[in-house]
């Protein structure tokens, strides 16, 4: 028994992202199409190369007709998965566990969402029939929750920590400025950011994420014929997934300042990837900003921060930009909008762009070798649910074998 | 000897000024208020509040001694389905216990005590009411929101009779003083002057006669408490019967307003507590006829403990409910809802598969560890022992708020959300909506205890669950 991982054994080859927007035109067939054929492109291949097809949507379509039927595939194999907010990576982990079975050649993970037609605010779970006890509470009700669990345990001041996440969404502002294929491209001050009006708890609506339209996908091989395919292929190093117990909920010694799922999603992908020093390892991460406590508490989790220093950190500028280890230079859920099942995808793209130096120069990072730094290692943390009861992906990508 | 063996009342939090009512439509004055039952409240969760505290004031076991519940309202949630079965989950009674209705007239309630005062085997007895009319109209401002519940019975071990049911009178005639077409909010009455014409003499009448068959007079009666939706007739019966005895007690229309069908068994709570052991107490009830019912409380009174007294609810009220606010939870206007989905209906069939859990609020508790698992569970978060776990009832437990927080957006009949994580003592924890509460005025380290109450509503279905409030 154990999870072994399948470090450099599958490798990205091409990858595509459509803009995420409020696409008012355009249905989950377009997007689909979009964000396939610009895959396609990328990779240099055609829909009838494609062995498999995994497709995340959570709740834009079911079945892997969604897919079949746009992209008029035949005879071909499609999965349609769904795993809370982390359905596109569930999509890529799949597809790339095909490959490295060698059941298939060639794979491609593909992930929609079509948020904007339910006439809605916000992202609003599908019903399951049940007994009528469960929660109805907004995501960000329940993420609120960290702000005075996080202030009590560290003897940080509801008031500094509502600076540390404003600076968190204004950094992700201040990336996602610099993207054309975000929704919101305008930076933010820490001021307006504040005077926000409230949503749950202590959070403004420029603590939360946005709601956008939007697809990804990637093409994934086995890592000995990735080079058939391009000069820069991506290595997945690590692909790492756990969905939680639902104990926090209910454990009394559960107290809002962690995600333990995510820690320990975090551990196994760096086994896997052998990576003993994250904060000084590993180049970028694209991380589930959904609320701006989330980004603060993953900081930690994912072993970037001291526990209870995270807040520093961020106030220092390691995450910025140009800081020490990038987060989110791609804008983040903050930016680009939470189509749930293109996400885990979307985050997957940015590191395809950066790691490679393929990144517009306005947001190239420089901590990557193919920008001048040392090193090679990209990460996508993607998380579903909420404090107590969660799922959560972790991937470790890199330009190099070994 | 069968009397009363327990009685519980409860008055909802919310109090409507009635200067406030007379104020929205442009007056001036205005005395007293009017009890309101919250948003998520309906007859069938007012009744189980009164009747836990009935049960809960005759200890642990109590809700073993019930063997039959009635429950009276004018204001069902249902109709069709039995709306006293609820009652009877929320309380976890017995499957052997049957629960029924005697719904529909004012006259029901009391008819159903007087059924059960003669039946034999303890029985609950609980009625409950929301009244109110149209805007501007007596019925709003003098109707109020509650319930009460009484235990009768024959003494048993635990239990003994604290008011012994001497007897009564009840007299019947076909009159129309006030009706109301089902399914609509608006009561309305004949010529207030024809309605004391029938009520005076048969309430004078019927007092004779009960009087008579119990042996007493007027002087042996220490206090007497008289009900009714006809105000004048009611001032004028207090009048004429209360003159030669002990005093009327005050039937607390000023201060919560007239409870419809729980107004006797409220008005009998309240002679109960004033009540000194060894005196008669008389209760007189005017709807559609007359019924009275004389009582002669025991030494066994004084022991009796009434866990929240009528008196401390009545003083308790929070006055500063909007008129507006109060329209909207009566349904007479509808006010903008966020923009959500509004929620499913409750699946009959996993209700039905978790009624201890969504009925009765009972967990479980892992044998092995003691891990209290809310909802329960079959697998054991702590060491994974499967099928190991004893029901754990948590109805009663109070606990304190861990953390919470203030949802402006979510779907709630009245935004925004109060939700908290609570822990409870002697183990267990669960994020849970609160309720009578304001969000100002919750803390860390707040106290909580649990309530009844109606979620929300969807095609018809009635979704009832619990919620926390703050210990008062």
């Amino acid at each position: 028994m154990g999870s072994h991982g399948i470090k450099d054994r599958v490798a990205i080859v091409g990858m595509g992202c459509t803009p995420f927007r409020e696409h008012w035109d355009k249905g989950v067939d377009d997007l689909l199409i979009e964000a396939a054929e610009e895959t396609f492109a990328s990779a240099g291949v055609a829909k009838d190369d494609i062995d498999a097809y995994w497709l995340g949507t959570a709740q834009s379509g079911m079945s892997g007709i969604t897919l079949a039927a746009p992209l008029k595939l035949e005879g071909k194999p499609v999965s349609r998965v769904e795993n809370y907010c982390a359905t596109g990576s569930e999509a890529l982990r799949q597809a790339s566990y095909a490959v490295a079975s060698g059941a298939y050649d060639v794979a491609m993970a593909i992930g929609v969402e079509k948020v904007k037609d339910s006439g809605y605010q916000g992202l609003n779970a599908f019903p399951i029939p049940n007994d009528g006890t469960n929660r109805t509470l907004t995501a960000a009700a329940m993420f609120s929750l960290i702000a005075p669990a996080y202030s009590k345990k560290y003897g940080v001041s509801e008031d500094e920590l509502k600076e540390v996440f404003a600076r968190i969404a204004w950094k992700n502002h201040h990336n996602g400025a610099r993207n054309a294929r975000a929704q919101f491209r305008k930076e933010m001050s820490i001021e307006a950011i504040c005077s926000a009006a409230p949503v749950a708890g202590g959070l403004g609506v420029f603590d939360c994420a946005g709601v956008a339209d939007g697809a990804a996908a990637a093409v994934v091989v086995r890592a000995e014929d990735a080079h058939r395919y391009t000069d820069a292929p991506l290595y997945i190093k690590a692909l790492s997934f756990v969905a939680g117990s639902g104990a926090g909920l209910i454990d009394p010694t559960y107290d809002y300042t962690t995600f333990p799922e995510v820690a320990a999603c975090a551990r196994d992908a760096y086994a896997q990837a052998g990576v003993t020093d994250p904060r000084h390892q590993i180049a970028m991460a694209e991380v589930h900003d959904c609320f701006t406590p989330t980004e603060l508490v993953l900081m930690e989790d994912l072993g970037f921060s001291e526990r209870g220093h995270g807040w520093q950190d961020v106030q220092a500028g390691v995450y910025d930009l140009q800081g020490e280890l990038p987060v989110n230079p791609d804008g983040g859920l903050k930016s680009f909008g939470h189509p749930v099942g293109a996400s885990g995808l979307r985050m997957h793209f940015e590191n395809w762009l950066q790691l490679r130096g393929e990144a517009p120069s306005e947001r190239q990072i420089s901590t990557v070798r193919a920008a001048g730094g040392d090193r090679s290692l990209g990460l996508v943390h993607n998380l579903g649910g909420y404090p107590g009861e969660m799922v959560s992906f972790v991937s470790v990508v890199g330009t190099e074998p070994g | 000897m069968r009397g009363i063996l327990s009685f519980g009342a409860y008055v909802p939090y919310f109090r409507l000024r009635r200067e406030a009512i007379v104020a929205a439509h442009g007056g001036g004055g205005g005395k007293g208020t009017r009890a309101v039952a919250s948003y998520d409240q309906d007859a069938t969760t007012l009744a189980v509040e009164a009747a836990r505290l009935a049960l809960r004031s005759l200890g642990e076991d109590a809700r073993d001694l019930p063997a039959s519940l009635w429950f009276s309202t004018t204001s069902p949630s249902y109709v069709d389905k039995t709306n006293a079965c609820a009652v009877h989950a929320a309380l976890r009674l017995d499957r052997a216990v049957p629960a029924v209705d005697v719904n529909g007239a004012v006259r029901s309630a009391v008819g159903a005590l007087q059924a059960a005062l003669a039946a034999d085997g303890p029985a609950l007895v609980a009625a409950a009411d929301l009244r109110t009319g149209l805007p501007n109209s007596t019925d709003e401002r003098d109707g109020g929101d509650a319930a009460a519940a009484l235990v009768v019975g024959a003494a048993t071990e635990g239990a003994p009779v604290l008011a012994e049911h001497l007897g009564g009178a009840s007299l019947t005639e076909e009159f129309l003083d006030r009706w109301r077409v089902p399914g609509e909010p608006r009561a309305r009455q004949w010529e207030e002057r024809f309605g004391e014409m029938q009520y005076v003499p048969l309430a004078t009448e019927a007092w004779k006669l009960a009087l008579e068959r119990c042996g007493l007079e007027a002087g042996d009666v220490a206090k007497v408490a008289v009900s009714g939706l006809h105000s004048r007739s009611v001032r004028s019966v207090a009048g004429k019967v209360g003159a030669g005895t002990g005093g009327v007690v005050d039937d607390l229309t000023t201060a919560i307003g007239n409870p419809g069908a729980a107004q006797p068994s409220l008005l009998l709570t309240s002679l109960l507590e004033q009540a000194e052991p060894g005196q008669v107490v008389a209760l007189v009830v005017l709807a559609d006829g007359v019924d009275v019912l004389v009582f002669r409380t025991t030494e066994a009174l004084a022991a009796h403990r009434s866990l929240r007294t009528l008196e401390a609810q009545v003083a308790a009220g929070r006055d500063d409910l909007p008129y507006l606010k109060f329209l909207s939870w009566k349904g007479m206007v509808t006010l903008q809802p966020p923009n959500r989905p509004e929620p499913n209906r409750a699946s009959a069939s996993a209700a039905a598969r978790n009624e201890d859990w969504k009925f009765g609020f009972v967990g479980s508790r892992d044998r092995g560890t003691g891990a209290v698992h809310l909802p329960p569970a079959r697998v054991s978060y702590q060491g994974g022992a499967l099928d190991d776990m004893e029901p754990l009832p948590m109805a009663d437990a109070q606990g304190t708020i861990v953390t919470y927080t203030v949802d402006r957006l979510a779907y709630s009949p009245s935004p925004p959300i109060v939700f908290a994580v609570v822990d409870f003592d002697g183990g267990g924890r669960l994020p849970v909506e609160l309720t009578d509460v304001d969000a100002a005025d919750v803390a860390m380290g707040g106290r909580v205890e649990m309530t009844f109450r109606r979620l929300n509503a969807a095609e018809g279905i009635q979704n009832y669950f619990w919620k926390a409030r703050p210990v008062r």
